[in-house]
């Protein structure tokens, strides 16, 4: 492991119930996320190679996190996207270097597909992370559409960085605003 | 009594493996169940409440199950605590009704347990965090066990709701070093020492 953790949260939800109507089956999702070290902190580094390396690594380790708290087999996934935060040592493109190259193909993998771009977002500072969230074959499923507050009281530290994965069984509880929907979905250019 | 009406439901697992210092050979883990629920109280003073924690002990004991399942299993399971969020139309009595049920759900489902739960409340709106105690479950005096997990949910406690927790945890804090009685030397079996 290039990536020294200092800790790893996994958090599901599931909703059962939205304004006062029950959902059958519940929607579900869950989000794994680790607290690494920041190898660059406190100074510029030119060549970011080994947090993109860190990128690969915690792809894999936090899709199969998330996949195994929903207790869901990877294919049947619906939806993803991933995040990071970077304490205040740090520089967002820390964020990028771990997030964009290599930390997608694993989370694929994991998920037996994921023909879409996985959306994504992130900042510098804390303490919350707003995860968006989009389905794995075609970006355009409006009942998809979707995001997820996660949060650690005590991380990113000023030399660390958070990454998070989040993955779904479903899409919003309610949705109804029309647009493309699952069942329409082609899934060759991971839009449509 | 009113049944009890669930909407939501979360699960947060913690592995601590450092922080700052050596890395442990088996990772610090801290957990807590999430339920959302309707307050049936909310919006006027209700007198005769009692009844509800009755009401609210299936809920205590699925979630105490699910939370040991998630940590992987009730024999590593050595801290707990509990707490409440009730929205901003309840009262904060309304919290302590998930006193006994959610600590006796914890008890069953460890197969026993001596110490008080320690727990927190209040009354807050969607969003809010709550750091709930956690003690050692046999003697509230094992100084390596005293920790707080904070949970909290974004869209969570609607003004007519309340948010019940559970939290538990498998060892001791990770540079345990404070001193104090330790798990191994604990023997009064009075749920203190």
């Amino acid at each position: 492991m290039k990536a020294r953790i200092r800790k790893i949260v996994t958090i599901v939800e599931e909703t059962r119930r939205e304004m006062d109507r029950e959902i059958t089956p519940p929607t579900r999702r869950a989000a794994a996320i680790a607290v690494i070290d920041n190898p660059f902190a406190g100074r510029y580094v030119e060549d970011l190679a080994e947090l993109i390396d860190i990128g690969e690594e915690l792809g894999q380790l936090l899709a199969s996190r998330a996949v195994a708290a929903l207790g869901i087999d990877g294919a049947h996934a619906e939806s993803y996207g991933k995040a990071a935060a970077v304490g205040e040592n740090g520089e967002l493109e820390h964020a990028a270097a771990i997030l964009h190259p290599k930390l997608g193909a694993p989370v694929r993998k994991a998920l037996a597909k994921g023909a879409a771009l996985i959306p994504s977002s992130k900042k510098r500072g804390g303490p919350a992370l707003d995860i968006p969230l989009g389905h794995k074959d075609a970006a355009f499923v409006r009942s998809h559409f979707d995001g997820m507050e996660v949060r650690l009281s005590d991380a990113p530290r000023a030399n660390e960085i958070m990454v998070a994965v989040a993955i779904t069984d479903s899409g919003r509880p309610l949705p109804r605003v029309g647009g493309l929907t699952k069942e329409e979905i082609k899934g060759t250019d991971g839009l449509r | 009594m009113p049944q009890v009406e669930l909407r939501k439901r979360v699960i947060i697992v913690e592995d601590i493996f450092h922080e700052g210092g050596p890395v442990a050979a088996t990772p610090y883990r801290r957990g807590a169940i999430l339920s959302v629920i309707k307050n049936p109280f909310a919006g006027r003073y209700v007198e005769d409440i009692a009844g509800f924690s009755k009401d609210l002990e299936p809920l205590g004991l699925e979630m105490a199950e699910a939370l040991i399942e998630a940590l992987g299993g009730a024999a590593g399971i050595e801290g707990y605590g509990k707490g409440a969020i009730i929205g901003s139309a309840g009262e904060i009595e309304h919290g302590a009704l998930w006193h006994a049920p959610g600590g006796y759900a914890m008890r069953e489902a460890l197969g026993g347990a001596l110490a008080i739960v320690p727990s927190a409340k209040k009354v807050a709106g969607p969003g809010a965090r709550l750091d709930v105690p956690i003690t050692h479950k046999d003697a509230s005096y094992v100084r390596s066990h005293f920790d707080a997990i904070e949970i909290g949910i974004t869209d969570a406690p609607r003004a007519d709701e309340m948010l019940l927790a559970l939290a538990m945890t498998v060892g001791a804090r990770v540079h345990d070093r404070a001193g104090g009685l330790k798990a191994k030397d604990i023997k009064a079996k009075d749920g203190l020492r």
